[in-house]
């Protein structure tokens, strides 16, 4: 299921606007990957072209390949449809479908692309929210619509949105910086679950979280407003929150800027 | 700090004075007694000078009467609270006494035999007769024209929201715009011209052209709104679950917005069930029924209460007829807003648990 992202030289751009330059890095599958940096450093926008959703922003563009198990996601002949059934993603608001109930929602990906059985739509979802830590409290209200959850249990509902198309890998835009710490607690223990079996790339922008759920960590940062956003470092979470290479990582981890 | 520029207030600086809360029903019904004195005294005959009278001694009453008790500031809220109930009492007047004679004057022939019967043999100065060859007439027209701007509009406007870049959509969003301004007769002599040029007659399908080209700018510009209100996040949240993007468009964009787009149509279909016009130029009227909205005159209920109007040299029984016809045309509305205010409900995307 899990595979591995590798990418390299890549360089996104806004129109004319050159949002991060030169990003390589390897995102190893059943782990947690951490993207942390200052806010406009560009890790939402290389999440986002890791299963291209970067393009769907207007003037969204990709120089450099992602290899996802050798194969380019910006290759000539690649549907960037499929590609997003294999990559899956959360984002940091939640945002379940407002018309639709709760088992809807999460039946929402497989109805709606048409793969699917019928007499294994409810299994599916049952999976999926049991897998998402969500079945015990809605199971008596699948009918009821999503939009009535807690913020907390609607991102639980995004996952298991997401998590029921089984995708390869699942990236997470910040996922808790809507939620308050229980919440945020359930969703942490459940990358930890999730990692298993997928690859799981988090963006965030609270270090322990870094630290608490991720195996790696990758450091962004940008060299004033207005210039790309670059990837500073990335390497085991313990070694970047203990002893980082760079002077600039130490000096964002610890609170001293610029 | 000096202390001899503040004018001692009394015991609290939080508390002034204020006036009574049935001070303004007390000023307005001061200053509609004095406007009567003074309408009466001066042998002003309009009703209407009465009243702007009343309104103006209004305005000027609170002013002043606030500006004494409780000070400039709250005189100046107060007078903008008045001005917002004169203007809204000025918009309302106006219906009401519409709705008014129009209902007074309608019921007089309004009755079941009215409905279900055409005009016939029966000649325009008598009385007798009914609007049932005009309301087919004008359901009919009115149908296939939504059946044609509906479709379309919606279309032009999930091209403009949900695709158009660049130059074609800002063309397509330009003539929008001038189409939203065209005048009615203007559509109407546009099909007329058509109509001449392959030498046919008048007939209902002719009008349901012009009412389209009428009623198309109104849906994409309504429709355009409530797409552009549906969020962002929605979109891209099924876009990154793999599905396509003309599923995300039919199955998730779109029953997110389908209360106010259907509420814009059925809006847009009130304003041009009133249009009469273009079906005067194209559609004739008919005194009898005609069921084909492809072949031959057809009536419509503008187009009746015009003739009736008209044609009646006087006759109280044609304007009675007119009045009849207005109520229904006004009920037939007014049904069609309730029924979208009722979709746009039941529609909505819900939010209890």
């Amino acid at each position: 299921m899990a595979k591995r992202i590798d990418v390299s030289g890549l360089t996104a751009y806004y129109g004319s606007h050159k949002a991060i330059e030169d990003i390589s890095m390897t995102v190893e599958p059943r782990s947690v990957t951490a993207f942390i940096g200052p806010s406009g450093c560009g890790k939402s926008t290389f999440l986002r072209t890791l299963n291209r959703m970067h393009e769907v922003t207007s003037g969204g563009r990709v120089e450099g390949k992602v290899l996802l198990d050798d194969e380019d996601l910006y290759g000539s002949g690649i549907d960037p449809v499929s590609v997003r059934r294999e990559v899956g993603m959360v984002f940091q608001r939640p945002n379940p479908f407002p018309t639709m109930s709760i088992f809807d929602n999460v039946a929402a990906g497989l109805r709606l692309n048409g793969s699917y059985k019928k007499s294994e739509l409810a299994d599916i979802v049952e999976r999926s929210l049991k897998g998402a830590n969500l079945w015990n409290e809605v199971k008596d209200r699948l009918n009821k619509p999503g939009s009535g959850l807690s913020g907390g249990q609607q991102q639980r509902l995004c996952i298991a949105r997401a998590i029921a198309v089984e995708p390869n890998v699942l990236l997470m835009d910040e996922p808790c910086s809507a939620l308050d710490p229980i919440s945020t607690l359930a969703i942490e223990d459940l990358i930890g679950e999730l990692k298993e079996r997928y690859t799981i790339v988090i963006v965030t922008h609270n270090m322990q979280q870094a630290a608490r759920v991720s195996d790696r960590t990758a450091f962004f940062n940008l060299a004033a407003v207005g210039q790309p956003g670059k990837l500073i470092e990335i390497d085991e979470t313990e070694r970047i929150f203990s002893n980082p290479s760079v002077q600039a990582t130490e000096d964002y981890i610890s609170g001293r800027f610029g | 700090m000096s202390t001899a520029t503040v004018t001692p207030k009394g015991p609290s600086t939080l508390r002034g004075a204020r006036l009574p809360k049935w001070a303004p029903y007390a000023i307005a019904a001061g200053s509609v007694a004095a406007a009567i004195g003074v309408g009466l005294a001066g042998g002003l005959h309009s009703r209407v000078q009465w009243g702007l009278i009343a309104a103006l001694l209004y305005l000027v009453g609170t002013y002043g009467i606030a500006t004494a008790v409780e000070g400039k500031r709250q005189a100046k809220d107060r007078i903008a609270t008045s001005f917002v109930w004169v203007a809204f009492l000025l918009a309302v007047v106006p219906l009401a006494s519409l709705v008014w004679s129009t209902v007074a004057r309608g019921v007089k022939v309004l009755d079941v035999y009215f409905l279900t019967h055409s005009m016939g043999v029966v000649a325009d100065t008598e009385p007798g007769g009914g609007i049932y060859h005009a309301i087919l007439g004008t359901l009919e027209q009115v149908g296939l024209a939504t059946v044609i701007a509906a479709p379309i509009g919606v279309l032009t406007a999930i091209y403009l929201v949900e695709y158009g870049r660049g130059n074609l959509s800002k063309a397509i969003t330009f003539f929008v715009d001038v189409m939203t301004g065209i005048p009615s007769i203007v559509a109407g002599l546009f099909i007329l011209s058509l109509m001449l040029m392959f030498d046919m007659e008048p007939f209902g399908f002719a009008g349901s052209l012009a009412l389209a080209i009428l009623m198309m700018p109104v849906v994409v510009r309504s429709t355009e709104e409530m797409l552009k209100l549906v969020p962002n996040e929605l979109r891209e949240a099924s876009l990154a679950l793999g599905i396509p993007k003309w599923r995300t468009i039919l199955k998730v964009v779109l029953p997110t917005s389908i209360g106010g787009i259907t509420t814009g149509i059925m809006l847009s279909i009130a304003r041009i069930t009133g249009e009469t016009a273009p079906v005067l130029l194209l559609v004739w009227g008919n005194a009898f029924i005609n069921a084909n909205p492809f072949e031959g005159a057809q009536a419509s209920l503008p187009l009746y209460i015009y003739q009736q109007y008209a044609n009646s040299a006087g006759s109280g029984a044609a304007y009675d007829r007119a009045w009849a016809a207005s109520l229904t045309l006004i009920a037939f509305v007014m049904l069609l807003n309730l029924v979208a205010r009722g979709i746009a409900r039941w529609k909505a995307p819900k939010t209890g648990r």
